[in-house]
């Protein structure tokens, strides 16, 4: 099987993006044992490719809403790496002054609207930014990112009827890794099939292999497209798999290891770079490059975080309420 | 030119204006178009302006609300109504963790400029789901402003600086004004950030807003026949209050009483009052007081909810406990 031709130009940045995602969050993860990064991390090591094929298929002035389980969707989007860790490490230099943390990275440059803790909170607000591009005229289009366990709230269900009722330019992206937090889909939802759920708002849908990058991207490409030529929404479903733990206080009791163990043999990076090596397109010493390119950016970045400062404790109180020039 | 209208008419004008003067505003929520408004507010708006502006939304409260702070966020300057304060609690999610939150938890990256109107409080004997009082509530959150337009003036007047306010501005209208009328009065400089004096008084400070300002202003004038000369302020803005207006009030006069439709527990009253003794504790001549709502559900008889409401007499009686020393 060969790639198909839209997506050869891109096919190092796919393998190369999906494996700055891992190695950022691997050391993430680490930091976490070490007691850098607090709170709650939420990896998404297993399901990269999922982030990786969707924003290679936006545009750079399209605007993104993710999960708390979104490194990888800011990296992608285009928030350098130093300014994702200093976030983590909740210093000032972070991408929200490091008073969100891990679960609310921002970024007004690259239109990065976070970064909801709140399941299914990005889906309304995501709604609202596609209908103030159409009443702008403007050609922008939305995207919301959430999991499979958001379909069970409220909040999925009003937004996807706001946005086939009236039209708008935005994709929904389902990452389904089966599991919403440990309670698995068949054992909190009656539908069991998310397109069905979603094509009955009259929204066009499509399930994808979330674990291979290339039918991620070739499947956003077209739904872009769909949204783009005026058709309205579109619903894809990735069916993917989380590899670690749902945070960092997760024992895994609601899943066997043979179950994760079989996943990560269709893991998302090795796959592919196998594929790759296959059609010629990248050999041993070309993959290893890419890793030690890699890793020097994740060094940079935690060495950025590390040096980094913290707010004063006199601005606590800053940005409650927007600065407004005196009358 | 001061107009003559009703509480209703001005919120509408006041809508048609901000319509007028910027392509960014339009108006969203439950039967606000064809309809014309559950409280006929909206009425007219429709024709003049078109289904895009005046846009109907399904019984979506958490949709809508939300989608108004993505709307916001995207350059648009949402109006949303919410029908009844009763059904924003559907709503609560995205203006607490969203609205209220955005700007301060992405670093200061993002405002949200959302207005969102709605009706509050009871006496139209629609019982425990349509008549509750709960800007209280609301006044409890940081990255909100409250407003409670007690008047045509600031029907009229409070809208546009509420657009104007970069950040969220949630506009509760007590459902037992929308047929009140009056002058219009000086709309065009009302302001979103003071208390104002409604009557200067010297033995007493009655503090009240919205829906009891009218009682509040009767019970004044009972109280003067009877020669305690009461000072009332309507607060006008629930967050954040003007303290300054409130302390000078009370200061003058050493007397408090505060009169709020919300419940009394950890509320919005008792707010107030821990304000009053943290500011003023040695200038008052007696403890300050509070007349509020019974701590029930609103009840649908006419008689019981009358009674589960703060009244004139309620407010008579308080204060002269609070001036006398007796309730007689």
């Amino acid at each position: 099987m060969s790639l198909p031709p839209r997506s050869q130009d891109i096919a190092l940045d796919l393998l190369r993006d999906m494996m700055r995602i891992r190695r950022l969050e691997e050391r993430a993860g680490e930091l976490y044992g070490e007691g850098k990064i607090r709170g709650f991390l939420h990896l998404y090591i297993g399901e990269e490719a999922v982030a990786v094929g969707v924003l290679h298929a936006l545009a750079a002035h399209d605007a993104v809403v993710a999960t708390y389980r979104e490194h990888g969707h800011a990296l992608i989007k285009g928030v350098p790496m130093k300014a994702i860790m200093a976030e983590m490490y909740g210093r000032l230099e972070g991408c929200s002054r490091g008073r969100g943390g891990s679960m609310h990275l921002f970024d007004a440059t690259t239109r990065f609207f976070g970064g909801n803790a709140i399941v299914a909170g990005g889906l309304p607000l995501t709604v609202g930014l596609a209908l103030a591009e159409r009443m702008q005229g403007g050609s922008r289009l939305s995207a919301c990112f959430f999991g499979e366990g958001a379909m069970a709230e409220g909040a999925f269900h009003e937004s996807i009827n706001l946005a086939a009722l009236w039209q708008l330019p935005m994709l929904f992206c389902c990452e389904n890794n089966l599991y919403a937090m440990g309670t698995a889909l068949d054992r909190s939802q009656s539908q069991t099939d998310l397109c069905a759920k979603a094509s009955a708002y009259k929204v066009d849908t499509r399930s994808v292999d979330g674990m291979d990058v290339i039918a991620v991207y070739e499947a956003a490409r077209d739904a872009v497209e769909h949204i783009r030529a005026g058709h309205g929404p579109f619903f894809l479903e990735f069916r993917t798999y989380r590899f670690r733990a749902h945070s960092m206080f997760d024992p895994q009791l609601y899943r066997d290891k043979d179950e994760v163990e079989q996943w990560k043999t269709h893991g998302p990076i090795h796959t592919y770079s196998a594929q790759l090596k296959a059609e010629g397109l990248l050999d041993e010493p070309g993959f290893l490059a890419i890793l030690a390119q890699v890793d020097a950016e994740v060094e940079t970045a935690i060495t950025y975080a590390e040096s980094g400062s913290l707010e004063p404790l006199e601005d606590l109180s800053r940005d409650v309420y927007t600065p407004r020039a005196a009358p | 030119m001061s107009i003559r209208m009703t509480y209703r008419e001005a919120l509408r004008e006041a809508m048609r204006e901000a319509l007028q003067r910027d392509p960014r505003v339009f108006l969203m929520g439950e039967d606000v178009g064809r309809y014309g408004g559950s409280y006929a507010v909206s009425l007219g708006l429709l024709e003049a302006f078109g289904p895009e502006r005046i846009r109907d939304a399904p019984l979506s409260e958490l949709g809508f609300v939300g989608a108004g702070i993505g709307a916001a966020l995207g350059g648009m300057r949402p109006i949303v109504e919410i029908m009844t304060v009763n059904f924003s609690l559907l709503a609560l999610d995205p203006l607490m963790n969203t609205a209220a939150a955005l700007r301060h938890m992405s670093g200061g990256q993002f405002s949200v400029p959302l207005v969102v109107r709605m009706a509050t409080g009871a006496g139209r004997q629609l019982a425990a789901q349509h008549s509750h009082s709960l800007e209280g509530w609301y006044a409890h959150i940081p990255g909100l402003k409250i407003l409670a337009p007690a008047t045509i003036e600031d029907a009229r007047g409070m809208l546009w600086p509420a657009l104007l306010d970069p950040d969220p501005v949630l506009i509760f209208e007590h459902a037992q004004l929308y047929n009140l009328e009056d002058d219009a009065g000086e709309w065009e400089t009302v302001d979103i950030s003071s208390a104002k004096v409604r009557r200067a008084g010297k033995d007493l400070t009655l503090i009240t807003y919205g829906g009891t300002l009218g009682k509040t202003l009767e019970a004044a004038q009972v109280l003067a026949g009877e020669g305690i000369d009461c000072e009332v302020i309507d607060l006008r803005v629930l967050r954040p209050l003007d303290d300054k207006t409130l302390m000078a009030s009370v200061c003058k006069t050493r007397r408090a009483l505060v009169v709020d439709e919300g419940w009394r527990s950890g509320s919005l009253s008792a707010e107030i009052i821990t304000r009053i003794i943290e500011q003023g504790f040695f200038e008052l001549d007696a403890p300050p007081a509070r007349v509020c709502s019974a701590e029930v559900p609103i009840p649908y008889p006419r008689h019981l909810e009358e009674a589960a409401l703060p009244q004139v007499s309620t407010i008579v009686a308080a204060a002269h406990e609070l001036c006398l020393g007796t309730s007689g």
